[in-house]
């Protein structure tokens, strides 16, 4: 075991490295690639197509017939929605996980163990089965759509296939990733502090704004990214419970790949889809930093 | 006496808990701290004296009785609208903002135009000589400065009492014993009330007007710090207290007093039978075997730079101090037999 330190560590880095290199280096490097050439054969992919910027232009522009490159904004609106439907489930999921994790943090210690083992639950259980299980309770003749009804008759409410169906499904979903570091957050939250606040004037609610969010903050930011993160890039809920209508961005790369057999081009959307997530964190950490100084 | 009262506190009773779990912490407390005084809340931990402030704050709700603040009935008012602000015992400095943000809270929420905010602040933070730590966190300040900053804090809104939860427990010895002036002066300053809180004997007798000992929920003796050291009341109060000897002897008729080996004494009592006397280690002499009420053995002579003090063992075995101010004066070798003499209007009989 005697050598050179320096290769010594390299050698035992190399397994890590090797891993990072091969599952997350080369797969992106591929998604990149792929995005630059052409869609072919059965496969999805012309390996021998040069690589070119096309289907990204495709993303804004389309070639008319006389060979005009004119605006076709139907991915723009896709990618749009795709962003607003995040943010409504992110704010969904704060608006419901706030009071949860304060709730939480306050329970005893057993109490609070079983509650992080029942908000964990849902996770074992197939992302399907759950979405299939809002289907049932969301369609006309389900039991909400009918609870409506018998409280204010108006006709029945279609509470499926629009994007209120994917902001339930979506913000059930993803729930438990803003309770968690919210939970987190609170749990080492020292109590004393809303006392103090109290006493120097401030009501419940000051005390809240003042006090109790600032603090919280990095909670909710990290909850907040964990939640909106892969709500852009979701695609089983809009599908089961937006009926197909409401597309998201998941929804049109999943296609790509699927039916449409255009791998070049969904993968054009993915790394469109990863440079937004990408500028999302980015924002973020710089608005982190910021706060820190 | 009461309308002039800063604190009026009337037949407060406290408890936590409910059924078989329900735990008394108060008793039927009342007390009347008068304006600009230093009052001091003394006790063990689990006296109640923390409850009994916390309910003056408004952090706690009372079961019974009336919590009166400047003539002002507060016993069902939230914290946020009482005239008293808090100095707590780990500080609770809001760690999100600067020393300035934490002084300047209780302003911005009575809605002080900023100019005048940014003018008091600066009064406050000046008073605990903190004017260069402004734009500092709390978690970049010692100890020390954090207890400051806290006092700033408290004292900005200028209440009408400025409660202290243990302020000073946090700190050490040497850092204590300034605080301990700088809070005294600062109560000069301000010319507030202060009511304090602190399981710290010294510290109660050095900074009080008055102090309460309590025990058990109840305040078994309220005084100026002399009366409760010299005089005290009840054997927990003597013993809480400083050093102190007790003594088992027997009440007879006419105010004498019979001590285990047989001497005499006359003490001004109503009590009967079975009685405990104290005696503090400086109040009793060495004399002659033969001359003194007790006899005694010296068993150990500790030399404390200002006095010597001899632990002297009774016949029966007790331990008594006995501390010699007159450090030129004969010392009794140990193992010696002596005699103690016990100045009659220094000996204290004791309710249980």
């Amino acid at each position: 075991m005697t050598g050179n330190p320096t290769l010594r560590r390299l050698g035992l880095l190399t397994p890590a490295l090797m891993t990072i290199a091969v599952l997350i280096g080369v797969p992106l490097m591929l998604l990149f690639w792929i995005s630059l050439l052409q869609k072919g054969g059965s496969s999805g992919v012309d390996w021998g197509a040069a690589p070119s910027l096309g289907n990204y232009i495709r993303l804004v522009w389309e070639e008319d017939f006389d060979g005009t490159m004119i605006l076709n904004t139907s991915y723009l609106v896709i990618l749009l929605r795709s962003i607003l439907q995040a943010a409504v489930t992110t704010g969904l999921s704060l608006l419901f996980g706030l009071p949860v994790a304060l709730w939480m943090a306050g329970l005893s210690r057993g109490q609070r163990d079983m509650m992080l083992l029942l908000i964990t639950i849902p996770f074992w259980t197939n992302l399907l089965v759950r979405n299939y299980a809002w289907l049932i309770i969301l369609r006309d003749d389900g039991w909400l759509s009918q609870a409506i009804n018998f409280v204010s008759p108006g006709g029945p409410i279609q509470l499926l296939y629009n994007d209120l169906a994917v902001a339930i499904g979506l913000t059930y979903s993803f729930l438990p990733f803003m309770i968690l570091p919210l939970y987190t957050v609170f749990e080492k939250f020292d109590w004393r502090l809303l006392e103090a606040a109290h006493d120097l004037g401030a009501t419940r609610s000051r005390a809240l704004r003042r006090v109790l969010i600032p603090i919280a903050m990095p909670g909710i930011a990290a909850g907040s990214l964990l939640v909106f993160i892969p709500c852009l890039g979701a695609f089983v809920t809009p599908a089961l419970l937006g009926g197909g209508k409401t597309l998201m961005l998941g929804n049109i790369i999943q296609m790509q790949f699927g039916a449409s057999r255009n791998w070049p081009f969904g993968a054009a959307l993915a790394v469109v889809l990863l440079g937004l997530m990408l500028f999302v964190m980015v924002c973020m950490a710089i608005w982190r930093n910021r706060r820190v100084k | 006496m009461t309308d002039s009262s800063a604190v009026s506190i009337r037949s407060v009773s406290k408890g936590f808990g409910r059924g078989a779990a329900a735990v008394r912490v108060l008793e039927d407390v009342s007390v009347e701290i008068g304006q600009r005084e230093f009052f001091t809340l003394l006790g063990p931990s689990g006296c109640g004296k923390t409850t009994l402030l916390r309910l003056i704050a408004g952090f706690e709700t009372a079961d019974q009785g009336k919590i009166i603040i400047e003539g002002q009935d507060v016993t069902q008012a939230p914290p946020f609208r009482r005239p008293v602000n808090t100095v707590f015992q780990n500080y609770a400095l809001f760690p999100h903002l600067t020393v300035e943000q934490n002084v300047g809270f209780a302003l911005v929420e009575q809605q002080m135009p900023a100019d005048k905010i940014r003018a008091r602040v600066g009064e406050s933070l000046e008073m605990v000589r903190m004017q260069s730590f402004a734009r500092r966190r709390p978690a970049e300040l010692s100890g020390g400065q954090q207890q400051r900053v806290a006092l700033a804090r408290a004292l900005a809104p200028r209440p009408k009492v400025l409660l202290l939860d243990e302020p000073l427990s946090a700190l050490d010895l040497k850092l204590r014993k300034e605080m301990q002036i700088e809070l005294k002066l600062l109560q000069a300053e301000a010319g507030i009330t202060f009511l304090f809180v602190t399981h710290d004997q010294e510290e109660a007798l050095t900074l009080s007007d008055r102090v309460a000992v309590m025990q058990g929920g109840r305040i078994l003796q309220m005084g100026a710090p002399r009366d409760i050291y010299e005089t005290p009341t009840h054997r927990f109060v003597a013993d809480f207290i400083g050093d102190i000897n007790l003594i088992e002897a027997e009440a007879l008729p006419g105010n004498a007093i019979r001590l285990a080996g047989g001497a005499q004494i006359v003490v001004p009592h109503q009590a009967q039978g079975k009685v405990t006397l104290a005696i503090r280690p400086e109040r009793a002499r060495i004399v002659a075997p033969d001359a003194g009420h007790l006899q005694a053995r010296v068993v150990h002579t500790a030399y404390l730079g200002t006095a010597l003090v001899h632990k002297l063992a009774l016949s029966d075995g007790a331990t008594f101090l006995l501390r010699q101010s007159d450090l030129d004066g004969t010392q009794p070798p140990i193992g010696s037999t002596v005699g103690l003499s016990l100045p009659a209007d220094s000996l204290r009989v004791l309710l249980q």
